[in-house]
């Protein structure tokens, strides 16, 4: 369907407001915006947040930053707090008890912590029982609201406050978890995985997708954090270029289980360019460390070969 | 007419949702509780219930679910049993501190470690400063009944609080015993249904629930709990006088068992009361003047009507079905002592430990309850106030 992005940008309203307190330079708040700005205008949405960032910065009482209904209760059980809800609008639809008609949709915020980590057994079972929910995962690659911990989504080599590079280990020592292929083996009629770039054209489509698709569907997205990565707040946009550019995040999304990169870069860089204007990878470019650059662009390197593969194999007649 | 039926305490529980017929519930097996959703299911399956049944894959997620569900602007049931219950600890204060009615069934075990299956009060006592209201049930009779009221508590607009109704796992969930259940549409006319003032789903008043609260105002929500477990008294009060009406089964805070012209007296909770109470008839065939209190209502904490129902007493035995390991007395110790306390009533009072892991407590332990208070009254001596029944020598 033809449509013009920048029109709807401009023309939709905001659903998420400013006001927030999320810093400058966060990928967060972009992804909150545009993920509810493919919402359908006439349709209402209750969104639930996991405990994080993005949480305890756009909802401090008495103010929210959020003009859908939004529930919050605590760190790891946003996939099941949604699914009740989602269940009760079942209920209540069915036998009548809905005051109003339309369409309602339910969408739930997680950072990695929360989704990752201590939250992936509540949203695996919010996803395998097939509720009608759009989980996002803004993925900023460590617990950044208590301080910038290591999660399981950091990746290798990242300096962070609880794998520190020290004398004895550099940062990080184990490889980031893949929580979108975690997903898509759950057969979930909607996998993506985006980023905020190229006017937010990929994460807008992806975004309306996943909504409205009917089922549990998934969203990974990838969301800088310039506290814990070490960026200048105004590079924003340029990492997350970068991290798309390197293929260190690929843009991709699976429907009903067939795989289909979204954007496939002309010229792949080398990790490295991703890697180096942030300071959690700072070690890694000392003398010396040049394997652990090497070792980086291999794992790099082996993920978007594997994810070529499977985009090869789902797709065969 | 009511219905004459034989069930277990859990039949009688699940009886009870199937008349109430909630939107959703939400839950997961732990013995000894399991056959409430289990029963549940098949009125789900057999469209005999308009409830949408979420088989979630923890206890943590059925209170969570059940929190989305009750803000949703649903009614929302649960049930579970000791590490069922601790495994929703996080969520149980964050269901009261959101003021959601959640009514939830809890099947009283012992919470791990070491692992048991058996009866005792241990999960119960660990969310009791949780914002729940919780009402005991000696038997399937009780169980059943404060099911049915607790809606009409937890709902009503000076409340606003999650409720649990416990009952004592196996010996009254799996133990079957005559039961009167009232109409269908009696207890749908009794119970009314839900109309929350604001909920998720309303479209034309979106709100936000669960808020960052900080030192600026958390404090005063917390003393609206407070107030709203206050205000639950009159409720439990008003409500037991409605269902009295209906079904001619009077229940009040606590039960009082030959307690006006006694001289020594129990206080315990669930269906060591039905024990008691054959041992109190036998004291009384020999002219010992022995009584029970059985506390119906632990939260809110009824102090002053305790303290006064009490204060003729010469000797009281407080029995707890936990042990706070606290190097003190049990929890119901230490409410029904301090309550006697601030209400200046001064009566001898001994702490029993009991029961713990499922230990049979037999009629033979609670005469020798009855006769250790003989004995403080003779001797007008207490060498040891923090005891225990019928642990092994």
């Amino acid at each position: 369907m033809a449509y013009n992005l920048k029109e709807i940008v401009a023309n939709k309203p905001s659903r998420f407001t400013e006001g927030h307190r999320m810093c400058a330079g966060c990928g967060a708040p972009p992804v909150a915006r545009m993920v509810l700005r493919a919402l359908k205008e006439e349709d209402h949405a209750v969104i639930c947040g996991a405990t994080g960032c993005m949480e305890v910065s756009t909802f401090i009482y008495p103010y929210t930053a959020w003009t859908d209904s939004f529930i919050h209760t605590a760190f790891e059980c946003a996939a099941a707090t949604e699914s009740g809800v989602e269940a009760a609008y079942k209920s209540l639809k069915r036998q009548g008890k809905l005051p109003e008609n339309g369409t309602t949709k339910f969408i739930a915020f997680g950072g990695d912590g929360g989704t990752y980590d201590i939250g992936i057994q509540s949203l695996s079972g919010a996803m395998e029982r097939g509720h009608d929910i759009t989980y996002v995962c803004y993925d900023n690659g460590a617990y950044m609201n208590t301080g910038i911990q290591r999660s399981s989504a950091t990746p290798k080599f990242a300096d962070t406050t609880t794998s520190p590079a020290g004398k004895v280990t550099q940062g990080k020592m184990q490889s980031r978890k893949d929580l979108a292929q975690i997903m898509v083996a759950h057969h979930l009629p909607y996998v993506a995985q985006t980023i905020a770039v190229n006017n937010f054209k990929d994460l807008y489509e992806k975004s309306e997708k996943a909504i409205y698709t009917e089922g549990p569907t998934f969203l990974n997205v990838l969301s800088p954090c310039p506290r814990g990565w070490g960026y200048p707040t105004d590079e924003l946009m340029t990492i997350n270029k970068l991290a798309v550019e390197t293929c260190y995040w690929p843009l991709y999304e699976v429907v009903n289980g067939k795989y289909k990169i979204t954007y496939k870069p002309a010229k792949k860089l080398p990790v490295e360019e991703f890697l180096r204007p942030q300071k959690r990878f700072k070690h890694m470019f000392k003398p010396g460390n040049e394997w652990m650059i090497e070792e980086f662009q291999k794992e790099v390197d082996s993920r978007w070969k594997e994810l070529l593969d499977l985009e090869e194999m789902t797709n065969k007649e | 007419m009511s219905i004459r039926e034989r069930l277990s305490g859990n039949e009688a529980a699940a009886i009870a949702m199937k008349q109430i017929n909630p939107d959703v519930v939400a839950a997961f097996p732990i013995t000894p509780s399991t056959e409430i959703p289990q029963y549940f299911s098949t009125f789900v399956a057999n469209g005999t219930v308009d409830t949408e049944f979420v088989a979630v894959e923890s206890e943590h997620s059925a209170m969570s679910a059940c929190i989305g569900a009750e803000a949703a602007g649903s009614r929302a049931m649960t049930a579970t049993s000791a590490n069922g219950l601790s495994l929703m600890w996080e969520m149980i204060y964050i269901a009261s501190s959101l003021r959601l009615p959640i009514v939830m069934s809890l099947v009283n075990r012992a919470v791990s470690g070491p692992l048991n299956i058996h009866n005792d009060h241990s999960d119960a006592m660990g969310v009791r400063d949780a914002g729940w209201i919780m009402l005991f049930s000696e038997n399937n009779q009780e169980a059943y009944d404060n099911l049915i009221m607790a809606h009409r508590i937890a709902e009503h607009k000076d409340v606003q609080l999650p409720l649990m109704v416990c009952q004592d796992g196996f010996i009254t969930s799996h133990s079957i015993e005559n039961i009167e259940l009232i109409e269908d549409d009696k207890v749908k006319e009794f119970v009314g249904s839900y109309k929350p003032e604001h909920y998720l789903l309303n479209r034309k008043e979106p709100i936000a629930i669960g808020p960052l609260d900080l030192q600026a105002y958390l404090f005063e929500h917390k003393v609206q709990q407070a107030n709203a477990m206050r205000n639950a008294k009159k409720v439990i009060e008003e409500v037991a006088k409605d269902f009295e009406k209906m079904t001619g089964r009077k229940y009040s805070f606590f039960e009082e068992y030959k307690l006006e012209d006694a001289e020594i007296a129990i206080v315990c909770m669930n269906s060591t009361a039905g024990t008691t109470k054959f041992v109190v008839d036998q004291l009384r065939n020999q002219g010992i003047k022995a009584g029970l209190l059985k506390l119906r209502m632990f939260r809110p904490f009824p102090t002053e009507e305790i303290a006064k129902s009490l204060s003729h007493l010469k000797a009281v035995a407080v029995l707890d079905k936990a042990d706070s390991l606290n190097g003190a007395g049990g929890a119901l110790f230490e409410d029904v002592t301090s309550a006697m306390y601030v209400n200046n009533v001064h009566v001898p009072t001994v702490n029993y430990v009991y029961g713990i892991g499922g230990r049979d407590t037999t009629e033979n332990q609670i005469k020798s309850v009855y006769d250790d208070l003989l004995e403080i009254v003779k001797t007008n001596k207490i060498d040891n106030p923090y005891r225990y029944i019928g642990l092994r020598k």
